[in-house]
């Protein structure tokens, strides 16, 4: 256990919470959007892949982790719009036509990898930033402020969230067509207008997701997110539908795997119970939410499609 | 609304019917086309017609030994391989399929055919069953999970030959052939080596599972570093799955954190692990596959699975009639791992040297890699 | 009259809209093959030929469908309480590793006629045990189902990783050095049984489809089902009812959990090799299952009884895929893009069938009624036909099904 209290592995360890944390939390933040104005969309990790995929290869073409990135947020806007056109206009039963697009997601993009690239190539990944300053403070810095670019993106989205949600007209919306799309559509808010924008930045969040772990492990591989989708949505459900709570959760997951993995590492977890320990965040986010939450409920119209006057 | 989903579903129709009218006339010529080489290949079930698809390309190579070979027990060969990664993961599946594709570079293979990403095990016991039923002389269930599901298949099919790995148990069956890895003699060379590396004296291991093959390749490892300098330390993490890159990737990190300038890794998730290492400027070992190209300045060596070894010898035997029974081991003796080092990374002479000698004391028996 | 013809006309429409639907999903699938320089005809003909064309395929088709419609079944129950079981790949393992447990404890001991239902019932019980924690944490702490489901997805993987390579694996693997994490062959008394003369086919297609009728007659023609279609349609009114709501919600869940179990074990004791291997996922194991189940439960409109022909045909849509793959070799990866298009146009137009349903039903009410008029007397068909949900056997509140009735 001493060698657990040593400045690297106490860094390491935070430090690999937040990166594990950092796809979880933006796919998170943007199913954060849609389940707020009532739509399930349990798609995510299909999205994921694509953006993934798409990611990964604009990098290999082009060397650039921009245009990467940019890659995985415009196939999670076409992606995001054609799960609106699914569920919100074709008004299909939610929790499973995001099973269909997830499927369709770890299909396609496992063949596009295939045709197009064949064996793994590494890529260049996220240049990584020292924040000048905070970077230096001892154990803190190493910690908090020496991360490739897209972590600090990804936290920066979190209040961006906050404000768009609870302070603008757009998330007033959000949030009177997620409790009551009847007494919004009665005020003359367009439920279907407000929950295809939802979905959509949902899906560019999920997209943005994908890109940014491809392009930060600089590999792709067949079903690369290994269901991270689906935790996201779990997180969303654990952050009873907060950006900050959130970001609370993917933090905890991240910190619980990290945690354990370095126990295993060093030895503290014996290896014959590798598998057991890789049970902790599993268990661990569903006591946090027995001990924490009682208090919040999910939007009043959350899976339920809306038809105006039937 | 709904006259639009009809014209629309009625145009669908028109389509199928079109495109499928349209087509059948080339289906019936590749068709009549196996039924005329189906005489020479004394084959009854080579008339199926699912599998007529591929075998449009390997026709042609098939004409000219239609000519010259007179006895019809040298008729080309037909491979199945079902495996459970995708074939091109630079690990366990492509170790096969790599080995399938030397071997038909060597003897005349009249088809192979492939069903990678077979990771549900029903799934792959029905492919098993259908190349058989579909009369390929060799199948190759290339999953030690697949093993079950084979022991019930092989018997209702005596005249086709089967494949196991990795895997040391036939079963007591005439017609199924078993084949493992030494894995744990490359480990332990690389696991030498490593430890001659090690500057800190501390080495990472990244595993999935503690099972198989990889617990082999692990245990190998660690016994080779430790064999070299009990004072090295070598940390073992077994992440819980196969295909979790970014955990693998995490993983790494931990080792790195935890002191270690050499790692290596098994399974085809380490791809994520390989990348951290060579981010951090971390010495590499792999395994099933040369894994140079991921990092080409920091991979020392990589253990490559030539499992043609075994499948020539296999083929002998199907040709002269015997259809199983044996199981195999590719080891550092008989060529069948190899240890391939990467050209672009120096070794030193005196290291150099001692990966030779371990490698010669463990083909002389002087050294046992793990009990 | 023309009002019967047109209820006739529009009811046609809508069971034809998901067959339509599965075609435009596999013209776009064929237009892949193109790209891919495979023939589509070659593919579809495959693939029909894989899952239909044959008694052999046929049977594989059936046994493919069993965990389907096994856990649908188990989905219609947990819906109709409102609750989203997507545990069941969970519950899947959980079902398969009591029950190889069982009969590994049990050995030689017994003979099959015990043996097959004690194996079952243990498979029942590991499913509904992985059933009843979501459900008891959702009814007694509020941990939505979600996120206690797709998290205990997780813990029953690991669980199975470590039973399977620890305690329970075959200790010739030990012996041998090769460590494949599997048990030993399990007792042959445990195998279920074959029917028919064949040497795949087995009792568990049979056991399901008892189990959807089972599922049937326990939601509609017992208090017990009534409750839980209460609570599902109407907590609030039905906890004012004196309707124990939060003891239902579990029982649903445990219920659910339970069905996904049976199919765990079924999948074990009527598997090729009889044994519990793990690849280190669920997917190795139930096939996923637990996620198509769903998709087959919605294709069924979320009926018991409707959920058997629908999971025969998607059952058909993986073995033919897995047929196509093989026949005109193309990346699996391609099969399981393909069946995700089937399962978003299945769903997309899954409104829409409704919709033409519910023409149908009004056209035909409607024609009735006018019949009914002539004979004066229409007080009794509007009582009939006015109120008294509860009784009708028919696929659900027309709505949504899953979600609780929005739109009556």
């Amino acid at each position: 256990m001493s060698d657990f209290f040593t400045e690297a592995v106490l860094i390491a360890t935070v430090a690999g919470a937040i990166r594990l944390a950092v796809p979880l939390l933006l796919a998170a933040l943007g199913e954060t959007f849609g389940q707020r104005s009532g739509v399930l969309n349990l798609g995510v990790d299909g999205i994921m892949l694509l953006g993934a995929f798409s990611g990964y290869y604009t990098v290999l073409k082009t060397g650039n982790v921009w245009y990467g990135l940019l890659a995985g947020i415009g196939i999670g806007v076409i992606l995001g719009l054609a799960s609106s056109l699914i569920s919100v206009t074709l008004l299909a039963e939610q929790g499973i036509s995001g099973i269909g697009v997830y499927l369709f997601g770890l299909g396609m993009s496992d063949l596009l990898f295939q045709r197009l690239v064949g064996t793994p190539v590494p890529i260049s990944k996220f240049p990584k930033i020292d924040i000048p300053g905070l970077s230096d403070i001892p154990w803190l810095g190493g910690m908090f402020f020496s991360h490739s670019v897209v972590v600090y993106l990804a936290f920066l989205a979190v209040p961006a969230a906050m404000f768009v949600i609870n302070r603008t007209t757009f998330g007033m919306n959000i949030r009177a067509v997620g409790e009551n799309p009847e007494a919004a559509d009665s005020l003359g808010v367009s439920v279907s207008r407000v929950r295809w924008a939802t979905v959509t930045i949902g899906g560019t969040f999920a997209g943005a997701a994908g890109a940014a772990l491809a392009i930060d492990l600089g590999i792709f591989q067949q079903n690369l997110t290994n269901a991270q989708g689906f935790i996201a949505i779990a997180l969303v459900y654990f952050g009873a539908w907060r950006p900050l709570g959130v970001m609370a959760g993917a933090l905890l997951y991240g910190f619980v795997n990290s945690l354990v993995l370095q126990f295993k590492t060093l030895g503290i977890i014996p290896q014959s119970w590798s598998d057991i320990a890789a049970m902790a965040p599993a268990i661990i986010t569903i006591l946090a939410l027995v001990i924490v939450a009682r208090r919040f409920r999910a939007p009043s119209a959350l899976t339920k499609p809306f038809t105006r006057g039937t | 609304m709904i006259w639009l989903g009809v014209a629309a579903a009625a145009v669908l129709v028109i389509i199928i019917v079109a495109v499928s009218g349209g087509d059948d006339e080339t289906t019936d010529t590749t068709a009549a086309a196996t039924t005329t080489a189906a005489p020479t290949t004394e084959a009854p079930e080579t008339t199926e017609a699912p599998s007529d698809t591929t075998e449009a390309p390997s026709d042609t190579t098939e004409a000219p030994a239609e000519t010259t070979t007179t006895a019809a027990a040298a008729a080309p060969i037909r491979i199945a391989i079902v495996a459970p990664s995708a074939s091109n993961d630079l690990a366990f599946t492509q170790s096969i399929v790599d080995g399938v594709n030397a071997i038909a570079a060597e003897r005349e293979i009249a088809e192979i055919a492939i069903t990678d990403g077979t990771f549900v095990v029903d799934d792959a016991a029905a492919a098993i069953r259908d190349y058989a039923a579909n009369g390929f002389d060799l199948v190759v269930a290339h999953g030690s999970q697949y093993g079950g599901s084979l022991q019930e298949i092989a018997p209702d099919f005596p005249e086709t030959s089967f494949a196991w790995g990795t895997a040391a148990d036939t079963f007591g069956l005439p017609n199924v052939f078993a084949y493992e890895a030494a894995s744990d003699e490359g480990g332990f060379v690389m696991g030498v080596i490593g430890a001659a590396l090690t500057e800190s004296g501390t080495i990472g291991i990244v595993g999935p599972i503690e099972v198989g093959d990889a617990k082999l390749y692990v245990d190998g490892f660690k016994a080779g570093a430790e064999a070299n300098d009990s004072g090295v330390t070598v940390n073992i993490n077994y992440t819980g799955s196969f295909s979790d890159v970014a955990l693998a990737s995490e993983a790494a990190q931990a080792h790195a954190a935890a002191g270690a300038d050499v790692m290596s890794g098994t399974a085809q998730m380490v791809v994520g692990a390989i990348s951290v290492a060579a981010d951090q400027n971390i010495l590499w070992f792999g395994t099933q596959a040369n894994q140079a190209t991921l990092a080409p300045e920091i991979v020392v060596a990589s253990q490559v699975y030539k499992w043609e070894v075994v499948l020539s010898d296999i083929l002998d035997k199907v040709a002269g009639g015997t259809l199983g029974g044996s199981s195999y081991v590719i080891d550092l003796e008989n060529g069948g791992l190899v240890l391939e080092f990467n050209e672009d990374f120096t070794l030193s002479d005196d290291v150099k040297a001692l990966a030779d000698q371990t490698v010669a004391d463990i083909i002389s028996g002087a050294i046992v890699p793990t009990e | 009259m023309a009002t019967v013809g047109n209820a006739r006309r529009s009811s046609y429409l809508a069971y034809s809209v998901p067959v339509l639907s599965v075609l435009a999903a596999l013209l776009l699938g064929a237009i892949m093959l193109v790209l891919l320089d495979a023939s589509p005809v070659e593919g579809v003909r495959a693939m029909f030929d894989g899952a239909f064309g044959s008694g052999d395929a046929l049977i594989s088709t059936a046994l493919k469908a069993t965990p389907l419609l096994l856990v649908g079944v188990g989905i219609t129950i947990a819906f109709r309480a409102n609750v989203i079981n997507i545990g069941g790949e969970g519950q899947m393992v959980a079902g398969g590793l009591l029950s190889t447990a069982l009969a590994l404890a049990l050995g030689d001991a017994l003979p099959a006629i015990l043996m097959v239902p004690l194996v079952l019932l243990a498979g029942i019980v590991g499913g509904a045990i992985w059933g009843a924690i979501p459900g008891a944490l959702k009814a007694y702490y509020g941990v939505n189902e979600i996120l206690s489901t797709i998290m205990l997805n997780i813990v029953a993987v690991q669980l199975m990783n470590y039973l399977l390579r620890g305690p329970m694996i075959d200790p010739g693997e030990i012996e041998r050095g090769t460590r494949i994490p599997q048990t030993q062959r399990l007792p042959e008394a445990a195998d279920l049984p074959l029917i028919l003369g064949n040497d795949r086919l087995h009792i568990g297609p049979l056991i399901a489809v008892l189990a959807a009728i089972f599922a049937y007659i326990l939601l509609w023609r017992t208090p017990l089902g009534y409750r839980v279609r209460a609570v599902g349609q109407n907590p609030d009114a039905s906890r004012y009812a004196g309707i124990p709501v939060k003891r239902t919600v579990v029982l649903a869940l445990t219920m659910s959990g339970a069905m996904a179990g049976l199919a765990g074990a079924i999948l074990v004791f009527g598997s090729e090799s009889h044994r519990m291997v793990t690849d280190g996922s669920t997917a190795g194991f139930t096939g996923s299952a637990g996620f198509n189940g769903i998709v087959a439960a919605l294709f069924g409109g979320l009926h018991p009884v409707w959920t058997i022909p629908a999971s025969f045909l998607f059952g058909g849509l993986l073995v033919g895929g897995n047929a196509l793959q093989r026949a005109v070799q193309v990346p699996s990866a391609l099969i399981l893009a393909l069946n995700g298009l089937v399962v978003i146009f299945v769903v997309s137009t899954d409104r829409y069938k409704r919709l033409l349903r519910d023409r149908a039903s009004a056209a035909e009410t409607a024609a009735r009624l006018a019949e009914l008029e002539e004979a004066n007397s229409v007080s009794v068909a509007a009582g009939a036909n006015g109120s008294d949900p509860p009784d009708r056997a028919e696929p659900p509140p027309e709505g949504t099904g899953a979600a609780e009735g929005r739109d009556e």
